[in-house]
């Protein structure tokens, strides 16, 4: 299930236990509010009140959030893909390699896994839903449903092809399960026939997925 | 220090205990290898709780999928690596 | 979760609602910002004492709220009165003018 339609079951839930539909807010979706989105408001309007966020907190961590995407990393293995120099720092230090293309993508310590011919990687956290979030931004729902949590690491393979994504049988499929202070990006392999291609070209093949190891990166023929 | 170095073979201890427990249960009672050791970091056991906790160094330790799961229908070479806190971890059987 | 059975994914991608932004970014804020209140292990702890009932139903920014509320109020920076207090007053004001 994802959290997108628990959302929906969950307000609907609402309106029962109230005994009467919300009435409708022009402004909002059509879906009535939940329990939890009133006691998130009231959370951030008590927290105001005590004087333990300030004003222009939240507005700064929404843009804080609204500027991470999967481009910086994509800029990152791009340049893994050009310079083997510094795919060696990215996989010594990939906070510090980061920084040396001016990405901030925090203090929280990232580990680049390499795919190779040979080994394929793929990422999830099965206790919650540790992601890149400096490299990657904002992690898809799937990553955080419980359907991908619960199969990936006891069926990889599986849920690899409703990904659209097959893996040899020869090439083994490694799963990480980021559960604690360490988070992690894949460093795709770089497609067949991208030779030519510059810098700024490669980086717009390296999709989300391919650096979480859903899928694979793709050239731009394909 | 820590307890282990890369290779070695560790054992996750089989324990269920009360409150947040960091080792996810597919891997208790199971025997993985030493993949990296980092950290080392608080115990994040102890943090949940507001607590400060002990540092202590947090291993990358790879399981055979095939062990992990008796019906593993994917490669034989396939692996899972989950990050575990030295607590989590025993001196494994030489394999 | 690991392990567990489970459906098919749905790999389908929606944008996150606004309020569930705005619950991430208070999480951010309790947990990095200058006046941290509590760390990324109470949040998880928190999400996992939901009753179990409470953890399948709600969603993801959901659980979250509700640990945060949770956490937060064992800390003592608020107490639950305050927090139902300030609900009813949210929930007047939203059916009069609409969620903001």
């Amino acid at each position: 299930m994802s959290h997108e339609d628990s959302h929906k079951d969950h307000a609907k839930e609402h309106q029962h236990s109230h005994g009467h539909p919300h009435p409708q807010q022009p402004d909002s979706e059509d879906e009535p509010y939940s329990h939890e989105q009133v006691m998130a408001t009231a959370l951030e309007e008590l927290l105001s009140d005590k004087g333990l966020i300030a004003a222009g907190d939240m507005s700064s961590a929404l843009d804080y959030w609204a500027s991470k995407t999967p481009a910086d990393g994509a800029r990152l293995v791009a340049r893994c893909w050009t310079d083997p120099a510094f795919a060696q720092r990215v996989g010594e230090n990939v906070n510090a390699a980061a920084a040396e293309l001016d990405m901030d993508i925090g203090t929280t310590p990232v580990v680049a896994i390499t795919n190779t011919p040979d080994l394929h990687n793929v990422l999830v956290c099965t206790l919650c839903s540790c992601y890149p979030i400096g490299l990657l931004g904002e992690s898809p729902g799937w990553y955080k449903s419980r359907a991908y949590r619960s199969r990936v690491v006891s069926e990889p393979r599986v849920v690899l092809a409703e990904f659209g994504t097959q893996i040899s049988d020869e090439t083994e499929v490694r799963v990480h399960d980021s559960t604690a202070d360490l988070r992690y990006i894949v460093i795709p392999m770089r497609p067949e026939g991208t030779e030519e291609l510059s810098e700024g070209e490669l980086a717009e093949i390296v999709t989300r997925d391919c650096m979480i190891g859903t899928a694979l990166a793709k050239g731009l023929e394909e | 220090m820590s307890r282990f170095k890369k290779g070695d073979t560790v054992h996750v201890r089989t324990d269920y205990p009360q409150g947040h427990a960091r080792a996810p249960y597919f891997t208790r009672g199971h025997q993985g290898h030493i993949e990296q050791i980092t950290g080392p970091y608080p115990n994040a056991e102890e943090l949940a709780y507001g607590r400060r906790g002990a540092q202590e160094p947090l291993y990358r330790v790879r399981f055979r999928q095939q062990a992990l799961w008796p019906s593993y229908q994917g490669s034989p070479h396939d692996t899972l690596v989950a990050d575990l806190y030295e607590h989590w971890l025993n001196p494994g059987d030489r394999s | 979760m690991g392990g567990l059975e489970a459906g098919p994914v749905d790999l389908t991608e929606a944008a996150y609602a606004p309020w569930q932004k705005r619950v991430k970014a208070l999480a951010l804020l309790l947990i990095r910002g200058d006046k941290a209140q509590m760390n990324v292990d109470e949040l998880r702890r928190g999400i996992e004492d939901l009753a179990p009932e409470d953890y399948e139903r709600l969603g993801y920014y959901e659980r979250w709220t509700r640990s945060i509320a949770d956490i937060l109020t064992e800390k003592g920076l608020f107490t639950a009165e305050e927090l139902t207090v300030k609900m009813a007053e949210v929930e007047k004001r939203w059916q009069e003018q609409g969620p903001k």
